[in-house]
């Protein structure tokens, strides 16, 4: 009993519940949106969101928001995808096909890193500096690639693979599961949420996170180093869009100066905010977001179904923040501050 | 109980501390020896120095001068950290916590030390919390979230706090005003084990049988220097008061009678669940009408739904015989109402626009009849306030933030004044300003009153309303439980029917 | 934190005596304005020719008019303590429900009509979510952005919609030799710069801006005056859109795509304080005209567009970096 109450007034059992209704009226509909291929296309729709949405997650946590991870997703692929491009150019010889991971992953931190720098040393609102780094890293992107695509038959197939080949096939002679495989990259997401709920839950730091987001005057009076916390909540959010940005080339096979990653920020933060996580700070776990993340893969495997146009997941994804902000507003009537209001 | 000053080393000693903000000396050459084992009461009006005093031990502002010995070393204190690390914790009225964390969590943030990624002890920490409350005798879920927490219990999680990190001294500001008398009986409970068990308190109020129930000696501060250090049996009531304010209390604050008039406001049934219920009183034209009671008794609620930052759910209001119905301020303001808040720099002041600004900013149609601003007006009227109630300032153009505390307030005061308003009401108006400066606002009310304005007086400083007012209203967790007439108005009558529990006890 | 024990409790000596004129006026953010746009100028003169042909400044300035226009009134939102981050979108979506109306058969006028509502409407929106439900601005309007702009997808698809050839060019109807654009954005800002520096409403918004609580607490009508000022900013920029619709003769749903990060820019790097209760329509003013200035500058010095890019997001950090510094300095 008291399980049940806990149950239904925890955010996840919300979502949790939106997803089953959600996939259960499409199918009511549509009943090829119940089969496993589907799961297979919905899983797939997700990885990219579900890494980036764990580190926009802890930033939200800590009170701020980081609008700049498009364009770090965009630019750190462009960085593994020259080097896969022209590497035998400026080394004499040719990379390994995994090379891009930690690269991507590194870029993607260093930008990160000075966004946080930004904020933290000179005390701007991270949404204005992030707008201005949205800016700037996209910028640089067109600069480093000249304005030029990298190609499909640049990407190491070993890398593109990441998002075909399965680690295991459930055996054949399983019923209804037999032969469904899960995407090395999937796997790859969900082991980054499980770290990333290691992190937060399990780690010194990442109570600090939730400590800072919760009341940011008093967290210096504990003896919390804020200005540690914040650049390294700002590092892991750009290391997890580099990383993101790998998974793009690995996913799509090219990498495109002005395409790769944009307005990818605002599916991230929609993700994020219907998975529970308040602007107010503070507030938000690793499995609601999770399934945050999944409601929006779902809604977007069910658009082409239902016969409604890509063109309009955009206008979902903004109808969704609004939703998310009236609901965050309704589970917590009390202690509504703008953001623009606290100064750290 | 074995005299604490008897030969035992100090704890602590304070030597010559001062303090200055802003070149103005708060605290002054301050000698204070706190003993093992005793809970020491620092007493004084506001703005006596004795908070300064008790955050610079706590580390939150550091000494201009003097030095602090604890166990007989000269320490720094630099931060509130650093005093944690010495022991030394300061428990705030209303706890600084972190809400959306656990109180498990609350207790130990900030504790020990390791790496960044080091790993949460959880069993250890709910463990430890546990025990700590239950050593405390109260019931709190140390997995709860903080969010939703009685103060008392905030406080009490503070406390815990301060025995985990095992802190000899516990300085505890003004902790009972928010609390119930039960809450109260508790936490004294707490502190007395906590004494016995060798630890020092540093217990601060202005509610003297408190002080007389719980402490061991007083200290007395006065204008930003120590006055006196007394066992308190060596103290009686009237010599605590006589050393507080440095002369009788009946010249401390005086006015004229003036003529009463019709009612000019009445307010009948007025409710707001969950904040305040059934609340009915009248003011009369050049009457002082007090509003006494506990912090958190719902006085400041009545004051804005009367003036519709808040409004009331049910009720009636009359202002000048007129049934409103008030749900903005400029209604109110329309209706003759004017407001001076109880937090000055939250609802007040525009800190960083100019003095005239300030002060014209409630009279709109005023200074800009077409919506265009009149500067010469505006610059009169501005001009003409500053001279008549001699707020010091350098230039009207200066930002208010620039002026003291107490020229901030008569420019609110001020801005009310423009509107020629028929009810003023007064929220704690005389908080946090200098004993100087005070002794003008008691004029500057009486005058107000004798010039035919009905003022609604809230303050939580019983000599004040027993002064100024000619009648005292109490209110009590939401209802109005007294109205004595100035005759009958003692400080042990406002004070029982601020606390009804009190009664019941008694009875 | 009890403000009664703060340092401005115990004194009762007289305040700090005022900053002479000179210095005052030296530090506000709006002469760093000033001397940066005479530096631009001089530097652009260097490097061209162009620059000290006016024509050709007011015909660059053009392309940069809508936002200017819309940044104007942004200003006052920002000074009032809000942010608007979606009157782009707001250009784009308007632009297209218009064009889409006149494609369908609507009469022109109409059809502009009814574009200009819907901006009206989309301010309305943003209006609900801050003032009536009390949400955060800033996120709010991130919300509407990605809304109004994917309804504007929704709307045109991918395909241009056409407007018919007599209603483009409006950049090119000249007034006593300046563009009609750019003559409203003078226009506007003159006054609006009236409203905001001499009328008891701007006086509101400065008031509001500072501290909404004791505005509120003095009778003013902030949900009044914000709200206004969230309509007024959609209308603009339905405005804004429409304009841009005759000035490029074709409406796609990326119309104005990224705007909003220079119109912010405008605003800050005219001085606007990022928290609200300062700012001069001014500095918006002079910055866009600086911002005019360095775009075409790096377009004539054959600057690839990438770079502008970066340019713009550095100028923007480095402006509210000098401005958060300037106000910290001297105005405590």
């Amino acid at each position: 009993m008291n399980f049940l109450r806990t149950l239904l007034v925890r955010r996840e059992a919300g979502i949790a519940v939106m997803i089953v209704l959600f996939c259960l009226a499409v199918g009511a509909v549509k009943p090829q949106f119940l089969s496993l291929d589907q799961l297979r296309i919905i899983l797939l729709l997700t990885p990219l969101i579900m890494i980036a949405a764990m580190g926009q997650m802890m930033v939200i946590v800590a009170r701020h928001v980081d609008l700049s991870i498009g364009s770090t997703l965009g630019f750190s692929a462009m960085v593994s995808g020259m080097l896969y491009r022209f590497d035998v150019d400026w080394f004499g010889f040719d990379v390994p096909w995994w090379t891009g991971i930690p690269v991507s992953v590194v870029v993607g931190a260093l930008l990160g890193f000075g966004n946080g720098v930004l904020i933290q040393l000179f005390r701007l609102p991270a949404i204005i500096v992030t707008l201005g780094t949205l800016s700037l890293y996209r910028g640089l992107t067109f600069i480093i690639s000249n304005a030029k695509q990298i190609d499909r038959q640049w990407i190491p197939s070993e890398i593109k693979g990441l998002s075909q080949t399965s680690p295991f096939t459930f055996p054949e002679f399983l019923p209804i599961v037999g032969k469904f495989n899960i995407p090395w990259i999937v796997i790859l997401a969900f082991g980054i949420a499980i770290l990333a709920y290691l992190f937060l839950m399990h780690t010194r730091m990442g109570r600090q996170i939730y400590a800072i987001g919760s009341n940011p005057v008093a967290a210096p009076l504990r003896g919390i180093n804020v200005t540690q916390v914040n650049l390294a909540v700002f590092t892991i959010s750009g290391a997890l869009a580099g990383l993101a940005g790998i998974m793009y080339a690995s996913r799509w096979g090219f990498v495109n100066p002005s395409n790769t990653g944009n307005g990818f920020e605002f599916q991230v933060i929609a993700a994020v905010v219907i998975g529970g996580v308040s602007i107010n700070g503070g507030v938000g776990t690793v499995l609601g977001t999770v399934l945050g993340v999944l409601l929006l893969g779902c809604v977007a495997a069910a658009l082409p179904l239902l016969g409604i146009p890509g063109t309009s997941q955009a206008a979902i994804y903004g109808a969704v923040i609004l939703l998310a902000l009236l609901i965050d507003r309704t589970v917590r009537r009390q202690g509504i501050v703008s953001l623009k209001r606290v100064r750290p | 109980m074995t005299d604490p000053t008897n030969k035992a080393e100090p704890l602590l000693s304070a030597r010559g501390i001062s303090k200055s903000f802003a070149g103005v000396e708060v605290l002054r050459d301050v000698d204070l020896d706190l003993m093992p084992g005793e809970i020491h009461a620092l007493l004084g009006e506001n703005g006596a120095g004795k908070s300064t005093f008790a955050k610079i031990v706590a580390g939150v502002h550091r000494p201009t001068r003097g030095t602090l010995r604890l166990n007989a070393e000269t320490v720094d204190i630099p931060s509130p950290l650093a005093a944690q690390r010495l022991g030394i914790t300061l428990i705030h009225q209303e706890p600084i916590s972190f809400p959306d964390l656990s109180v498990a969590e609350n207790l130990v943030l900030g504790r020990g030390s390791g790496s960044p990624l080091s790993r949460v002890p959880w069993a250890e920490i709910i463990g430890d919390a546990r025990r700590l409350i239950d050593l405390l005798g109260v019931r709190i879920d140390v997995t709860r979230p903080m969010r939703g927490l009685s103060i008392a219990d905030q406080q009490m999680v503070e406390i815990a706090r301060a025995l985990a990190s095992d802190s000899r001294l516990i300085i505890m500001d003004e902790p009972t005003a928010p609390l119930t008398p039960k809450e109260v009986e508790t936490l004294f409970g707490i502190a007395r084990r906590l004494r016995d068990e060798g630890r020092t308190i540093i217990f601060i109020s202005h509610r003297l049988e408190e002080v007389r129930a719980l402490c061991d000696r007083v200290t007395i501060f006065r204008d930003g220097s120590k006055i006196a250090t007394e066992d308190i049996g060596n103290l009686t009531d009237a010599d605590i008061i006589r050393l507080m304010i440095g002369r009788p209390l009946k010249e401390y604050m005086h006015r004229g009678k003036s003529h009463i008039g019709e009612v000019a406001l009445k307010v009948e049934a007025l409710s707001l669940p969950g904040y305040f219920e059934n609340i009915s009183f009248e003011v009369r034209k050049g009457e002082i009408v007090g509003l006494g009671g506990l912090v958190g008794a719902g006085r400041t609620d009545v004051a804005r739904a009367l003036f519709g930052v808040a409004p009331a759910a049910s009720g009636i209001v009359w202002v000048n015989g007129k049934v409103v119905h008030i749900t903005d301020p400029s209604q109110a303001i329309r209706e003759g109402l004017a407001f001076v808040p109880e937090d000055r720099a939250v609802a007040g002041i525009f800190r960083t626009l100019s003095v005239e600004q300030n002060i014209t900013a409630a009279v709109p149609r005023q200074i800009a009849p077409s919506g265009i601003i009149r500067r010469t007006i505006e610059k009169a009227m501005a001009h003409d306030s500053v001279r008549r109630l001699r707020i010091r300032l350098a230039s009207l153009r200066q930002p208010i933030g620039e002026l003291s505390g107490g020229n901030q307030q008569k420019a609110i005061l001020a801005r009310w004044l423009l509107t020629d308003p028929s009810v003023l009401i007064l929220d704690e108006p005389t908080r946090g300003i200098d004993i100087g400066v005070k002794a003008e606002f008691y004029d500057m009310i009486g005058e107000l009153a004798a010039a035919g304005r009905a003022i609604l007086l809230i303050s939580s400083e019983l000599p004040e309303l027993l002064a100024l007012c000619d009648r005292v209203l109490v209110m009590s967790e939401g209802h109005l439980t007294a109205d004595i007439p100035r005759a009958d108005a003692t400080q042990e009558r406002i004070m029982s029917a601020a606390v009804p529990q009190f009664r019941e006890a008694a009875a | 934190m009890s403000a009664s024990e703060m340092p401005s409790a115990p004194s009762s000596q007289d305040a700090a005596p005022p900053r002479p004129t000179w210095q005052v006026v030296l530090v506000r953010p709006e002469t760093m304005t000033f001397l940066l746009l005479i530096a631009g100028v001089f530097a652009g003169s260097q490097l061209s020719p162009f620059f000290l042909d006016v024509a050709y400044i007011l015909r660059s300035f053009t392309l940069y008019s809508e936002f200017a226009i819309v940044a104007l009134v942004l200003t006052m939102v920002i000074i009032a303590g809000e942010i608007d981050l979606s009157p782009a979108a707001n250009m784009a979506l308007s632009a297209c429900i218009f064009a889409w109306m006149q494609q369908a058969g609507v009469p022109i006028p109409l059809a502009i009509g009814i574009g200009l509502l819907s901006g009206l409407a989309m301010g309305a929106l943003n209006a609900i979510f801050v003032i009536g439900l009390q949400l955060p601005s800033i996120i709010v309007t991130i919300g509407t952005l990605t809304l109004y702009r994917g309804l504007a997808q929704v709307i045109a698809g991918d395909k241009s919609i056409r407007v018919p050839e007599w209603f483009i060019g409006i950049d090119k109807v000249m007034i006593g030799g300046i563009p009609l654009p750019v003559v409203a954005f003078i226009l506007l800002a003159i006054v609006l710069g009236f409203v905001l520096s001499g009328t008891i409403f701007g006086r509101q918004i400065y008031q509001i801006g500072t501290n909404e609580v004791a505005a509120r607490h003095a009778g003013i009508r902030t949900a009044r005056i914000k709200t206004g000022l969230f309509l007024g900013i959609g209308l603009v920029a339905a405005i804004a859109g429409i304009v841009t619709a005759s000035r490029l003769g074709s409406v796609r749903y990326d119309l104005g795509l990224g705007g909003e990060l220079q119109m912010v820019l405008m605003a800050m790097l005219g001085g606007t304080y990022i928290f609200g209760g300062r700012g001069t329509i001014l500095g918006t003013f002079l910055a866009a005209w600086l911002l005019v200035i360095v775009s075409t500058g790096m377009i004539v010095a054959n600057v690839l567009p990438a770079v502008q890019l970066v340019v713009l997001g550095v100028l923007l950090i480095v402006s509210i970096v000098a401005t958060n510094f300037i106000y910290s300095r001297t105005q405590r």
